[in-house]
């Protein structure tokens, strides 16, 4: 068994450098520009927000609407202590303490709103959100509704890339730990979880407090490759900017939220050239794909190499091949 | 000496006017195998939520054994009164359907000797070792209710029978010390029964637990019970071994009515 | 004291749009379980019509008011049928989202073929200020009150008294049971879509008039307000979304009086979260217990 999940592992570790070594390729002779590591590196951002967000609606059934706000304080933790301190540590520093910061108020709301069923958390959390937003508009230290500028620049593609790697294999790994099914039970059913001696709240709350340090982090990474933040770039319209990678995707799908924010991120090149009736085409492009795959592009299968490549049809790895959930 | 290990004192609950459960008293002793009886809308749910933790009284108390004395439980909420070696079955099959049968099982030792996160996360030899032991004892269980062969399908796609017995499974995962099956033959053909009725007392005496069990199929009540509660309008109308409830005129009374020759 | 009044004055004239817009989303939540984000734009459009039977066919503003409720009624029942409709069995995130994207739709074809600038709605009545002591109240603020009283004292007797009404309340209390009754779910539910969109398409021709401007931009804070206010009396809850809609109106103008203008909108989120903490379902809400 060991040795099978070696070679699997080496396989998709290959997978990776070789989609890395591309996009170096890409880059060095100038074929995708300056426009296209742009790209790449927000989808990378918007992949580990989205993937954050899978936790908590997909993995743990919580409906948020409150993402942006996490987001926030991960883009202005690293707004002000790389201003501070710029340098690379100060900027890794500044992502542990966004994290920090966002876990500590998700584990705040959380442990008092995730009672709270459906479209009733949804609307907390959008107040939530709402609420940090306000609080930033307000504060001193966060220049106000301009925000701040000239933020230090410490993010390139190789970074979002790493990055979005380890999230996602760290995440993945979560999902198939004992906690991670614990949450998935909660989700498909409450009422049972806690009659197996499962703590329902102590799931709810982890999985949100994941989400919100994940958003957190990507908050950060775009605030420093942007190198501005304002509270305008945090408002409801970016928690539903996440929330639609994670439902086109799929509810629950890891790998679909990888493929759709790709898509988006790509779609939204190709729509740079319609100006103004780019968003108009992409409305339409939402409303499609739900009408025609209303379970997201993906539904809830995950892509698996190890069914793809070694799966002989005859006995296989349980945990990997067979990931299917609601 | 056996130990009592459960106790409730004049356990009530009012939902709105009504009061669905009405100054219980009953106790059960290690080892016991308890039926519970009563006719529809008698209580007898009602009665499991509130010993499992999921209803609140309204008034009395409910008392477990930890070990050394009878504590009371009233405001230990359901998860907590589950790791103190409660399990139950649902009337209402609740099985997490969209996962496989032995991932039902998995998910039931939660708090078992589970592999740290961070051992999951960086997938140690820990997490492999932890995930192969954990999948043995739930094939094991398994077998025993010999479901092994159907450990990968979907809990959804079992026909409804085993649905049933995958709860006790996933009950019987989480290592208890009292067992609460709420109508385990609800919608078992004659055979099905008479497999679960032999199943039930191979239960008891493998694992060594209390079982508490409410059905309306008389026959598989008084065979297996040791001792039978009776229930009527949140009441407990008789208590007694099932001989004595067979011949207890309140119950033939509430059961028959009144026009009995 | 009196500009406390004032201000109670002017929330519960602005508490008298979101609680029109509240209606609108409570009802359709409480027949297909959808938070329409797509209804703040309805309200929008609904302003669009006014000011295109005003401006450009030089209407009465109050047949104005009426057609423009007639063609977003229309509207309400097209978006209905073309973006709901088609994922009726679907996951209710399915919905959502497509709802988001009809949102999307409105807001930005109508900056594509009507321009993102503001414009000036017409004057088609002319201003009148009442003082009464220090108070003052306008003509338009009176008859934004009496309008949304009328409108909803007339959806109170189609939901009570007519054969519709019934079926809506059939329907959104169990919508399997109200088939077997014979009732057209379909067509209950379209006609939903046609009060709900009327009621918002009232509540923006109004809020045109009163703040003299429109743009396609302007149902998207007012929408979210009157989520939140029907959420806050209870979603779902005819009376809920009345109350809900006047007592954010009432907040959002105390909390500026008292000279907390810039955390208005915090002050209605956070209250409002109080109370789900306190009543989970809202004000008026009734709590379930799920049967175990």
């Amino acid at each position: 068994m060991d040795r099978k999940h070696l070679k699997y592992t080496l396989t998709w570790a290959l997978l990776i450098t070789m989609l890395f070594v591309l996009i170096e390729l890409l880059t060095v002779f100038d074929i995708i520009g300056q426009y296209g590591i742009t790209t790449i590196v927000l989808i990378g951002i918007n992949l580990i927000a989205a993937v954050g967000l899978n936790l908590v609606i997909g993995m743990s059934g919580q409906f948020s609407l409150g993402h942006a706000g996490f987001m926030a304080i991960g883009a202005y933790a690293t707004a002000l202590m790389t201003t501070a301190l710029p340098s690379i540590y100060g900027f890794i520093l500044s992502l542990l303490v966004g994290g920090l910061i966002s876990g500590l108020v998700a584990l705040a709301v959380g442990i008092p709103t995730l009672r709270l069923r459906g479209d009733y958390l949804a609307i907390a959390t959008l107040g939530v959100s709402e609420i940090i937003r306000i609080i930033i508009i307000n504060m001193k230290i966060t220049r106000g509704p301009a925000g701040i500028f000239g933020i230090p620049a410490f993010v390139n593609w190789q970074m979002v890339f790493v990055l979005s790697v380890i999230v996602i294999i760290i995440v993945v790994n979560f999902v198939r730990s004992t906690s991670g099914q614990a949450i998935i039970a909660v989700r498909d059913n409450d009422i049972a979880a806690e009659s197996l001696g499962i703590n329902t709240t102590k799931y709810k709350v982890m999985a949100f407090v994941a989400g919100a340090i994940l958003a957190a982090i990507a908050g950060g990474l775009r605030a420093s490759f942007i190198q501005s933040v304002s509270p305008q770039d945090y408002t409801f319209m970016q928690s539903i900017t996440i929330l639609i990678i994670v439902v086109l995707g799929g509810i629950g799908s890891i790998s679909g939220t990888v493929v759709t924010a790709i898509i988006l991120g790509v779609l939204d090149v190709i729509l740079q050239n319609f100006g103004t009736l780019r968003m108009v085409i992409y409305a339409l492009v939402l409303i499609i794909v739900m009408i025609f795959r209303p379970k997201g592009l993906l539904g809830t299968t995950e892509f698996s190499l190890q069914k793809l490549l070694f799966d002989s049809g005859g006995s296989h790895d349980h945990n990997d091949s067979k990931n299917a959930r609601s | 000496m056996t130990t009592t290990i459960l106790k409730t004192h004049d356990l009530s609950i009012k939902f709105g006017g009504v009061t669905a459960v009405d100054c219980v008293n009953i106790e059960a002793h290690d080892n016991e195998l308890i039926g519970l009886i009563g006719p529809n809308g008698a209580g007898k749910t009602t009665l499991f939520n509130l010993l499992t933790g999921v209803y609140q009284p309204t008034h009395g108390t409910v008392s477990l054994f930890n070990g050394e004395k009878l504590a009371q439980v009233n405001h230990v909420s359901a998860y907590k009164r589950a790791q103190l070696g409660i399990a139950r079955t649902f009337q209402n099959i609740r099985l997490f359907k969209t996962r496989t049968v032995i991932e039902n099982v998995l998910i039931a030792m939660t708090n078992q000797t589970a592999a740290k996160t961070i051992h999951a996360i960086f997938r140690t030899p820990s997490f492999y070792q932890h995930e192969a032991k954990k999948r043995q004892h739930a094939m094991a269980l398994l077998d025993i209710f010999n479901m092994a062969h159907v450990a990968d399908e979907l809990a959804s796609n079992l026909p409804y029978g085993q649905q049933r017995r995958l709860e006790i499974v996933r009950a019987l995962a989480t290592n208890p010390k009292i067992l609460f099956l709420d109508e385990p033959a609800a919608g078992m053909n004659p055979q099905e029964t008479a497999a679960l009725t032999a199943l039930i007392k191979q239960i008891q005496q493998q694992f060594q637990l209390t079982i508490i069990l409410i059905e309306h199929d008389m026959n598989l009540v008084m065979t297996v019970s040791q001792r039978v509660y009776v229930l009527e309008y949140g009441k407990i109308l008789a208590t007694g071994t099932p001989t004595e409830i067979q011949q207890n005129p309140a119950v033939i009374k509430a059961y028959l009515g009144d026009d009995m020759p | 004291m009196s500009n406390i009044i004032q201000q109670l004055i002017n929330g519960i004239i602005l508490g008298s749009v979101y609680a029109l817009l509240a209606l609108g989303y409570t009802m359709v939540y409480g027949i297909i379980k959808l938070i329409n984000f797509a209804h703040g734009d309805v309200y929008m459009l609904g302003a669009y019509f006014g000011y295109f039977f005003i401006q450009v066919l030089h209407l009465n503003f109050f047949i104005a008011l009426v057609l423009s409720m007639a063609v977003s009624a229309l509207l309400g029942m097209l978006i209905e049928f073309v973006a709901y409709r088609p994922l009726r069995h679907s996951p209710r995130i399915a919905v959502l989202i497509s709802a988001l994207g009809v949102s999307f739709l409105l807001e930005n074809g109508m900056s594509y073929f009507y321009g993102s600038d503001k414009k000036a709605f017409p004057q088609a009545i002319r201003t009148i200020q009442y003082h009464i002591g220090s108070l003052q109240i306008s003509n338009i603020q009176l008859l934004i009150i009496s309008t949304a009283i009328t409108l909803m004292i007339l959806l109170t007797i189609i939901v009570q008294k007519t054969k519709m009404g019934r079926a809506m309340r059939a329907v959104s209390a169990d919508q399997e049971a109200a088939i077997l009754m014979g009732i057209d779910v379909n067509r209950t539910i379209s006609f939903t879509f046609a009060i709900g969109s009327a009621l918002a398409a009232a509540g923006g021709v109004l809020i045109g008039l009163y703040y003299n401007n429109i743009d396609p931009l302007m149902g998207m804070t007012p929408g979210i307000k009157a989520f939140v206010a029907a959420v806050l009396g209870g979603i779902g809850l005819i009376p809920g979304a009345a109350l809900g809609g006047w007592l954010i109106g009432i907040l959002e103008t105390m909390t500026q009086a008292i000279g907390l203008s810039d955390y208005k909108d915090a002050v209605v989120y956070a209250i409002l979260i109080i109370i789900l903490l306190f009543k989970p379902t809202g004000i008026l809400g009734k709590n379930k217990r799920e049967k175990v």
